[in-house]
């Protein structure tokens, strides 16, 4: 609740910043802001804060799932600005809008993790997408970010409004947009009405759509491709986290007795969407298309989490997001300082790095370990508590699609530690990449503590009992 | 008191300094490989055979759900342990004459790639297992594609993608068996072999964690990627991959697979040991037809393999006693030949046996000392490789598959490995050494020192387990005992 607050009143102080016409203050300010925000997140956790029942009641809640799902995120955000280093510098940016956008985004995101009521999940989904909009077509000049801006906008607000129908009919069966309420309808009347069912599953696709999950996902390889790669980076990590916290929210709170209803349609689309993601992945010449596809597989990894329904997917879930989070944010880190330099963003950019900047090359190969779960990463696990979570619910075909796919998902991401470590320097004249301080800095905590976690992820799942 | 913890952090911690110091890293990779092999002196001098898990280090790593991190020594992990702390210090040795761009790195990789292997072969839990056995892949990947030239960037990443699959069906199956612990779950080997499934469970798991290990041996039909994974590689990468971590794949069966799923072991005995047969004689056949001398020593290394595989099959004591001491003696002659052959190249840049001939002239050192290996790979009475073979074909012939004159069927044609592995050795060592020198051989130096300092001991060590196997069948003799006896009770037909 108080990093709702916070990130406000800072979005609003991010803006008259702007006035400074500094542009390193308001880095450095955006920074601290989102700092403090995720420390005022775990003091909250340790002292509750009590706010009044006017607010707490049945709008929004704060517990150790929410709050740490709000840590994955701040850290995340929090890992991510310093990336934001070269694109501030740019004469056409306007920072000061994007760094109050970026913290008005994390506001959406929070509540979309600690909500209570459908009438803050939806507050919260539009926060987040509208920023999304904007930022990804922050590049006014370019033609494809643009593109990509109109493309989002326009599913993503389709998306938005068929979640809305859901959420209207879910009203229309229990009477209540809160989760509670709704919690005590499903289990205690005995004919449910066909309404909810159908309200449920307009409400899911919404959902479904934000976090791209196949059939749902065409739109995200055009915008992640269109839109600058910083954003692109936000999108990927943020959107998700956040969905994945909200979607298992609103199921593992209100719609318990209904598994039998989504259960199969779920698996399906988790098989969907690990084939179709990883097939689609390996024709990429574009190492951000890829990046895009893979992004669509790790949702599937989680939508299978999901599916699991058990005690251990809300920790298998946040101990995934993160790990996905933090690979996904040196990856594309990574890209960013690289095709500053090459002006391109297809495998062949990476060629050579390991000769050029060694540093740059090991910061991404832990990341696409990671990213492909190989042992002693953060990725190894997350997808062994996932996998853990589905054998208990009996999931085995879904499984073994599952190590199918994770093989196949080996092939594109191992294509770029082959460019970098196997291949001659794309361009010979191109000179060292500079990595400033806040880029060394970021990568840095990013690979230690995918290394960190994937040696020791009771760090994480201790947290979550 | 030293752990099987330490054996794993020497290694490790040697890899991280090695990283960071580019001028003399090899002298550092060195030293601390054979300080490793002072700890396994140690741990050898130590370990009694009768005892069960020994230099125990066992530490909660999940405990929220019953997952530890437990390394320990027992019967079976001790005679690939010693393998492992033995080779390496000399796959160190035979690079000091070659310098290998990017030393640091290059180094780092074998120490690594050391103490994920100790790992392997001293886990006593199954996702600990997992993590070194993934460990021990991502260096040996990196050693071999990055020194392994332009070519070998295909074949590397085809093993790659091989392991990696075998790997995932072998940790959903491991995944299995830990859901199905009573309670809070445990990942401990030991309650593994508790587990009683059903003989269905037990055939599908079987598979599931077979392939696996099949792959990385390799036994027919998953060994495609090896022969041009080892031609290719650079020889360090070549000897690691054919001298050690061929050994997981036969030691995995030992722990993971004969005591956890009886049933199904006994089940598909039959199966596999045709497979594994299949292996030997066309691995031989092929390695007949070959002119490159590491191809080779490639298919040979498939020949035998095969050989130990089968012996695993038969719950014979001395076939699984053989395969034991096998893997020893395999290790040593395989990274010796591997070393001689890289000596040849380094000698006259050709491997190819027309090319080459009469070096024995010019380099008789050389000659006895690749002699003495070859003779110890073909299985010649007094060497290391007739130990082993003699008892694994000993056991083939009384193999519990389906009649006994059969199993003798089976043992007949294993044992053409002793003929056929005769032919292309020799062929080999003929083609090579003797006949009339041309003028790319003529003038060829003698080994060096480092070079000597290398072979010699590997070739001492091919006489001293010929004629005392028994310093190293003693150390896993009774746990090779009471593992059958215990397997054989929970056989449920």
């Amino acid at each position: 609740m108080l990093s709702i607050l916070l990130l406000s009143v800072f979005g609003i102080a991010n803006l008259f910043l702007g006035f400074l016409k500094n542009r390193q203050v308001l880095f450095i300010g955006a920074i601290i802001f989102v700092l403090l925000s995720f420390v005022a997140n775990l003091i909250e956790w340790q002292n509750p804060l009590n706010f009044g029942s006017s607010i707490n009641n049945a709008m929004m809640a704060t517990n150790t799932t929410s709050t740490l799902f709000v840590a994955v995120l701040l850290l995340s955000a929090f890992l991510m600005l310093p990336l934001s280093k070269n694109y501030i510098q740019d004469a056409e940016a306007q920072p000061a809008e994007y760094y109050a956008i970026l913290l008005f985004s994390l506001v959406g995101a929070v509540m979309m993790v600690s909500y209570e009521s459908l009438m803050m999940l939806f507050v919260g989904i539009e926060i987040l997408s509208v920023s999304m909009y904007v930022l990804t077509g922050a590049n006014k000049r370019n033609m494809r970010s643009n593109e990509a801006a109109m493309k989002y906008f326009l599913q993503g607000s389709f998306a938005t409004g068929i979640f809305l129908f859901g959420v209207a009919l879910i009203y229309g069966a229990s009477g209540s947009f809160a989760l509670s309420e709704i919690k005590s309808y499903t289990s205690q009347t005995a004919t449910i009405s066909p309404m909810l069912y159908l309200g449920l599953m307009f409400a899911l696709i919404g959902m479904l759509f934000k976090v791209s999950v196949a059939p749902f996902h065409f739109w995200t390889a055009d915008v992640y491709d269109g839109a600058p790669t910083f954003f692109t980076m936000f999108m990927s990590t943020i959107v998700k986290t956040a969905g994945f916290a909200a979607i298992f929210k609103l199921l593992a709170t209100s719609f318990v007795n209904t598994y039998n209803y989504w259960q199969l349609s779920f698996t399906i689309l988790v098989a969907l969407t690990l084939l179709i993601a990883n097939i689609t992945a390996v024709y990429q010449q574009s190492f951000k298309r890829m990046m895009a596809y893979s992004s669509v597989s790790h949702a599937g990894y989680l939508l299978l989490a999901v599916v699991a329904f058990n005690e251990r997917s809300s920790s298998a879930i946040l101990l995934y997001t993160l790990a996905y989070s933090i690979a996904t944010i040196s990856a594309f880190g990574v890209l960013i300082l690289v095709s500053s330099k090459n002006h391109n963003e297809e495998y062949n950019s990476f060629n050579g790095l390991a000769k050029t900047n060694p540093f740059l090359a090991f910061v991404m190969t832990v990341a696409m370990l990671s990213l492909a779960g190989i042992p002693l990463t953060a990725g190894f696990f997350g997808k062994l508590w996932i996998f853990i979570s589905a054998f208990e619910r009996g999931l085995y075909w879904v499984l073994v699609i599952a190590a199918v796919s994770s093989t196949i998902g080996l092939y594109y991401y191992f294509k770029v530690i082959i460019a970098m470590y196997l291949k001659e320097p794309y361009k010979k004249e191109v000179a060292k990449i500079e990595v400033s301080l806040p880029y060394i800095v970021a990568f840095l905590l990013t690979t230690l503590l995918t290394i960190t976690i994937g040696l020791f992820p009771n760090l994480i799942l201790g947290l979550l009992k | 008191m030293i752990t099987a913890l330490w054996l794993v952090l020497v290694p490790l911690f040697a890899a991280l300094i090695t990283f960071f110091i580019r001028n003399q890293a090899k002298l550092i990779a060195l030293v601390a490989s054979l300080i490793e092999l002072g700890l396994g002196f140690y741990i050898f001098t130590k370990f009694e055979p009768l005892a069960k898990l020994q230099f125990e280090s066992n530490m909660p790593w999940i405990p929220s759900a019953g997952i530890n991190f437990h390394l320990a020594i027992d019967g079976l992990s001790i005679i690939p342990f010693l393998l492992t702390v033995f080779l390496v210090p000399f796959i160190i040795l035979s690079t000091f004459n070659k310098s290998y761009e990017k030393p640091n790195v290059f180094y780092g990789l074998i120490l690594l790639m050391q103490a994920s292997l100790v790992g392997v072969f001293t886990a006593q839990s199954a996702f600990a297992y997992y993590l070194f056995w993934e460990g021990a892949l991502i260096p040996v990947y990196f050693l071999a594609a990055i020194w392994g030239g332009e070519e070998n960037i295909r074949p590397s990443f085809k093993f790659f993608i091989y392991t990696v699959f075998g790997s995932l069906l072998m940790l959903i199956a491991l995944v299995y068996m830990y859901m199905q612990t009573p309670a809070n779950h445990s990942d401990e080997a030991s309650i593994f072999y508790k587990l009683g499934f059903d003989s269905q469970t037990q055939n599908v798991l079987f598979w599931a964690l077979f392939i696996a290990f099949a792959i990385k041996m390799p036994i027919f039909p998953f060994h495609t990627w090896q022969p041009d994974t080892y031609t290719n590689s650079p020889a360090p990468a070549t000897m690691l991959l054919s001298g050690i971590m061929l050994k997981m794949g036969i030691y995995s069966v030992f722990r993971w697979l004969m005591p956890v799923l009886p049933t199904a072991f006994f089940e598909n005995a039959f199966l596999v040991i045709i497979l594994a047969v299949i292996g030997i004689v066309y691995g031989a056949v092929i390695a007949i037809q070959q002119k490159d001398m590491k191809k080779i020593l490639a298919y040979s290394s498939f020949s035998h393999v095969g050989l130990m595989a089968a012996g695993l099959f038969t719950f014979q004591q001395i076939a699984l006693q053989g395969s034991m001491i096998q893997m020893f003696a395999h290790g040593v002659n395989v990274v010796g030949l591997f070393f001689v052959v890289e000596i040849i190249q380094q000698r006259t840049q050709s491997r190819d046996l027309t090319e080459l001939s009469g070096l024995s002239k010019s380099a008789p050192m050389l000659t006895i000392l690749f002699a003495i290996l070859m003779l110890g790979s073909v299985g010649l009475p007094l060497t290391n490789g007739f130990v082993g073979e003699f008892m694994l074909l000993m056991g083939i012939t009384k193999a519990y598959i389906s009649t006994p004159s059969f199993a003798i069927g089976m043992g007949v044609f294993a044992g053409l490995t002793l003929i056929l592995g005769a032919v292309y050795m020799l062929r080999m060592f003929q083609g090579a050494m003797f006949g009339e020198a041309n003028p790319k051989t003529a003038n060829v130096k003698d080994l060096n020192w480092v070079e000597a300092l290398t072979l010699i001991p590997l070739a001492t060590m091919v006489f001293v387990l010929g004629i005392f196997p028994n310093l190293l069948l003693k150390l896993s003799d009774s746990t090779i005992k009471d593992l059958l006896i215990s397997v054989v009770q929970r056989i449920k037909l």
